[in-house]
């Protein structure tokens, strides 16, 4: 066994934040330091300690399949690429912010200065912001997933075998499995 | 193989290069380092960018709105980058 049961179950506790965090960092990129690029980074980090929490074949049937990740990155990028070609449609140019100061989605008027901000401004840009937040995520952990599977890692039924035959041998009492 | 008088000699070789990075390097002399008057985009993008593109974080702005096409292009190059190991790890892959 590489890594315990407590190092499982911490591990198991943090995703949950680890996962919020990086959200509010691609969510909030327009408006303090962070972005696409450092939130689906975070969120990767994430995925990749439930690879660790976790064992490989249960990440695989259970919730993660890599299918879904490359899923995830292909619809950032086309998310990215249409948010941009709409530009060309509704406005002047590809990557026009046609979406600012419009007053629609993310069109609140701009205060000018020093001030906490909102999040509904700055147009496309938060759009642009989660494509590739999202995309970022998906390459990362995609990655992580397709190198993790030339790893040889024993499955849990070898891990409880393993550690109970441990217990007999070390337990002179016997009894406890 | 080594003749005398080859060009490929390894003297000639050494002096060649001097001579080539002198060449490349003359012009550096005459160039001011921080002079303001040659960057004078810095100071647009902080003037400008919060009543143009009306986000807060100006590297925000300047990534996502003035620099779109790079971003593009960098989001393209990590999706190939992806592919790259998706087709290397194939096999062991199930």
């Amino acid at each position: 066994m590489t890594i315990g049961l407590i190092g499982r179950s911490a591990g198991r506790l943090l995703v949950p934040f680890i996962f919020i965090f990086g959200f509010y960092i691609v969510v909030h990129g327009h408006l303090t330091p962070g972005g696409g690029f450092q939130g689906g980074a975070v969120i990767a980090t994430g995925v990749a300690l439930i690879l660790v929490c976790y064992y490989y074949r249960e990440c695989m049937e259970r919730f993660i399949p890599v299918k879904s990740f490359k899923l995830v990155e292909s619809a950032g990028l086309m998310l990215f690429i249409c948010t941009a070609l709409a530009g060309l449609v509704a406005a002047s140019g590809f990557l026009f912010n046609w979406l600012n100061a419009s007053g629609g989605l993310f069109g609140h008027a701009v205060a000018y200065g020093i001030n906490p901000g909102d999040l509904y401004t700055a147009g496309i840009i938060p759009v642009l912001n989660f494509a590739i937040g999202i995309e970022v995520f998906g390459a990362l952990s995609a990655v992580l997933m397709f190198m993790f599977a030339g790893l040889k890692e024993p499955t849990q039924e070898e891990d409880d075998a393993e550690s109970s035959v441990r217990n007999i041998d070390t337990d002179k009492k016997g009894g406890r499995k | 193989m080594k003749e005398a008088g080859s060009v490929f000699q390894p003297r000639f070789v050494i002096v060649l290069i001097v001579l080539v990075t002198l060449i490349l390097l003359l012009p550096a002399v005459g160039l001011t380092f921080g002079d303001p008057s040659i960057s004078s985009t810095d100071q647009y993008y902080i003037d400008h960018s919060q009543t143009e593109t009306g986000a807060n974080n100006v590297v925000a702005a300047i990534v996502f709105d003035y620099r779109g096409f790079d971003t593009l292009g960098e989001a393209t190059v990590l999706f190939i980058a992806v592919l790259g190991v998706a087709m290397v790890f194939r096999r062991l892959h199930k």
